[in-house]
């Protein structure tokens, strides 16, 4: 309870009264797993989402696991090291701190934090026991990647890994947390219920040893309320069905559903008015013909039939993911919409920060 | 975009052409347009099965069928041609456990199999662990290859956390077989001391402790029991491996990058197209997936805005619609001219590389109308 008391405290005094009145949706949970069908744009959406949480003054890591150097690209910084960054500040003095797992040192640290195995940690790598373990026998990179995850999340300032990590300037508050939040830009929604119920696995194959308890205690973490999995969705039939497959599964593997977080919402430029009657490749060719003409745009046959199947294509597509959205509603989660942005740069991840925020992620 | 077209039409009907592998990353419709050239081969009087890895069901979707598994079914509806009649299109999902344990009983005595099929590591290897897919896909394709009751295999590829794990994994299997590591494993489990086992019994004394230390010695059994099981049959895994990785590099297979203009799917396809270059796999070109184009190139997007805006004023409905439709127009425009700037650079980077591209379509293609409409679109380029 001391403890407790001690970390509201402190973390209320970094945080400041304005960023804690603040209705959030997800107050308490401390990892953020976010996943998405291939192409949602989940390491785009991740990385905003670290952002958003990060305001006020807080310290967010955001974690990537499949080798592909997303964070630095996003961010615009160097590729990452296997070592936690500062990748970007976010609104009142919050930071954002990004690590790329590498499987095969995470192993070696894991074996050396917990096991202090440094000569046996080297005799495994030498008879190919290191290369074995992250990459044929994949379940064990899972084991890793959420062994590092639940670490990074559990991480204290008095603890050791905490002064091994040393990213984070020390703190006079020993017993918080080195990272208010740490979100990972998870698996692929078909793959994350099994990459997240690994350590499950593991507990049951290797039922004593070391190895055995550290899996408990992530599946303890993971099934606790301090873990949420939010979902990142287009207005596709195939994201869609996918998520809510997605959502079927985690549920099944009793691991907590977070948000549905809709990428690249389209907004009508139609009228409403004339919405309907385009999608259903109707549109009013006379008075679009009218209105041309009053603009000056000489309204030829060409013209006229070209911008009418243009408006049919954009009023289909609105109309459809009208339709999908209303199809993720039924899973009754928190759902937040973002637009669909045409920069590519790191504005946009504060503009999606933003968007969160404003719905309520963080 | 590169100058050379990519002769869909041509790759299909090629007697010679016997596996087409469409590759890509995640989200760029790699599923459906693997479906689409299914049908278009089908429709030109080509026996073939289709081969979709995705545990999603996506393809089962596409094709309007309910049941996908590891058997080929036929798929309804294919039509064809009067100058080139007998096609067929059938289609299958993997199931990877499946594939993995008829592996288990082709190559060990019923005996034996029963053993592995019964250890506990061994299900867990053959059921959840992930790049257990990508082998069995390829041990999958293999087979389809061998049986040669297809003129042409079309496989679409796993979803992959890495874009190119499916073209490591025979390799890394092989790898695998032959690794120190495994025999060092079986060593303890032939109870009797070879010669090599001697020689290595200090670094393995090291080890076993720390594989004890670290798993528990029951689990470290039971791996140990998994591999000594296996032994009998490396040889013959071993010897698939090696065949499949052959037939990626043999004459009659095709690789077809599927890629979308958006710069993730891009920066994926040039990785696809380096390395399959560095590695020989022969690579028919690149499919730049949902591209969008306008139908009224006269109209410039900034001329289009500028009259929506002067339209919007006046408050009529004819000046609210043509303003409405000015802005889609606009939009679309711009989103041209933003796809048409990246695949022009994909171009520069890749001068000899074919590529050619299908339309992004305003709804999700899930039928064999799509489907046909699909490879129409990208036989015309």
């Amino acid at each position: 309870m001391i403890d407790g008391y001690a970390r509201r405290v402190s973390s209320a005094a970094r945080r400041g009264a304005a960023a804690q009145s603040r209705d959030r949706d997800w107050e308490g949970v401390r990892l953020h797993v976010v996943t998405g069908k291939g192409g949602t744009g989940k390491t785009t959406i991740a990385a905003a989402l670290a952002l958003a949480l990060a305001a006020g003054g807080r310290r967010t890591l955001l974690v990537e696991c499949e080798g592909r150097q997303g964070i630095a690209r996003l961010f615009d910084a160097p590729p990452l090291p296997y070592a936690e960054r500062k990748v970007a500040v976010a609104p009142e003095n919050g930071m954002v701190y990004g690590l790329a797992i590498d499987p095969e040192e995470a192993l070696l640290e894991y074996l050396e934090l917990y096991y202090r195995a440094g000569r046996a940690g080297r005799a495994l790598r030498k008879f190919g026991a290191i290369d074995f373990a992250t990459t044929i026998a994949p379940g064990v990179r899972d084991v890793l990647l959420t062994g590092k995850a639940y670490e990074a999340t559990r991480r204290k300032f008095s603890s050791r890994a905490a002064r091994t990590a040393a990213a984070v300037p020390p703190s006079e508050y020993p017993d918080d947390y080195v990272y208010d939040a740490v979100v990972m830009d998870a698996p692929p929604t078909g793959r994350v219920a099994r990459f997240l119920n690994v350590n499950a696995e593991v507990a049951g194959l290797a039922r004593i040893g070391p190895v055995n308890k550290q899996a408990e205690s992530i599946m303890r973490l993971i099934r606790s309320p301090q873990t949420v999995v939010h979902l990142v969705s287009l207005l596709e039939e195939m994201p869609v069905q996918e998520t809510l497959d997605g959502i079927e599964e985690l549920r099944s593997f009793d691991l907590p559903v977070g948000a549905v977080m809709v990428n690249r919402v389209h907004t009508s430029l139609l009228p409403s008015s004339a919405l309907k009657g385009a999608a259903a490749g109707k549109l009013d060719v006379e008075t679009l013909r009218q209105g041309l003409a009053a603009g000056g745009i000489k309204p030829d046959d060409d013209t006229v039939r070209g911008l009418a199947a243009e408006a049919h294509d954009h009023a289909l597509q609105v109309s459809a993911q009208h339709r999908l959205l209303t199809k993720l509603k039924a899973a009754q989660r928190p759902m937040y919409q973002l637009p669909e942005l045409d920069t590519d740069d790191i504005g946009r991840l504060y503009a999606l920060a933003s968007e969160l925020a404003e719905q309520g992620a963080a | 975009m590169a100058a050379k077209t990519l002769d869909v039409d041509g790759l299909l009907a090629d007697p010679a052409t016997r596996v087409v592998v469409c590759c890509g990353s995640g989200g760029v419709g790699k599923t459906t347009l693997a479906a689409a050239l299914g049908v278009r081969a089908a429709e030109s009087g080509r026996r073939v099965v289709t081969l979709t890895i995705d545990p999603a069901r996506r393809l089962a979707q596409s094709l309007g069928l309910t049941e996908l598994d590891n058997t080929p079914r036929k798929v309804a509806g294919i039509k064809a041609s009067r100058k080139a009649p007998g096609g067929e299109l059938h289609a299958m999902m993997l199931d990877m456990k499946r594939t993995f344990d008829e592996i288990v009983e082709a190559h060990a005595s019923p005996q034996k199999a029963a053993q592995i099929l019964a250890n506990p590591f061994y299900q867990s290897l053959s059921s959840s662990f992930a790049g257990t897919q990508e082998y069995m896909a390829m041990e999958k394709l293999g087979q389809l290859r061998k049986s040669d009751r297809w003129d042409l295999i079309v496989v679409d590829t796993p979803p992959s956390r890495s874009a190119l794990d499916f073209l490591d994994a025979p390799g890394r299997l092989g790898r695998f077989l032959d690794g120190r590591f495994i025999r060092t494993l079986l060593v303890p489990a032939k109870a009797g001391g070879r010669g090599y086992a001697k020689v290595m019994q200090a670094g393995l004394g090291v080890m076993t402790g720390a594989m004890t230390r670290l798993l528990g010695a029951q689990l470290l059994t039971e791996v140990q029991t998994f591999v000594a099981a296996m032994d009998t049959m490396f040889g013959g895994l071993r010897e698939r491996a090696d065949a499949t990785a052959k037939l990626l590099r043999a004459p009659g297979t095709a690789f077809v990058v599927v890629a979308a203009p958006e710069p993730d799917a891009l920066r994926e396809a040039s990785y696809f197209v380096e390395r399959l270059v560095e590695e020989d796999m022969p690579l028919a070109g690149v499919i730049m997936n949902r591209v969008h184009r306008t139908t009224v190139p006269q109209l410039s997007a900034g001329k289009a805005l500028a009259t929506a805006e002067a339209l919007e004023g006046d408050g009529s409905q004819p000046s609210a619609l043509a303003a409405g439709v000015l802005r889609t127009h606009a939009q679309r425009v711009q989103i041209q001219d933003s796809e048409q700037h990246k695949l022009a650079g994909f171009g520069l980077a890749h001068p000899k590389v074919r590529t050619t591209s299908a339309p992004a379509f305003a709804e999700d293609v899930h039928d064999l109308a799509g489907l046909r409409q699909l490879a129409a679109a990208l036989c015309e380029g």
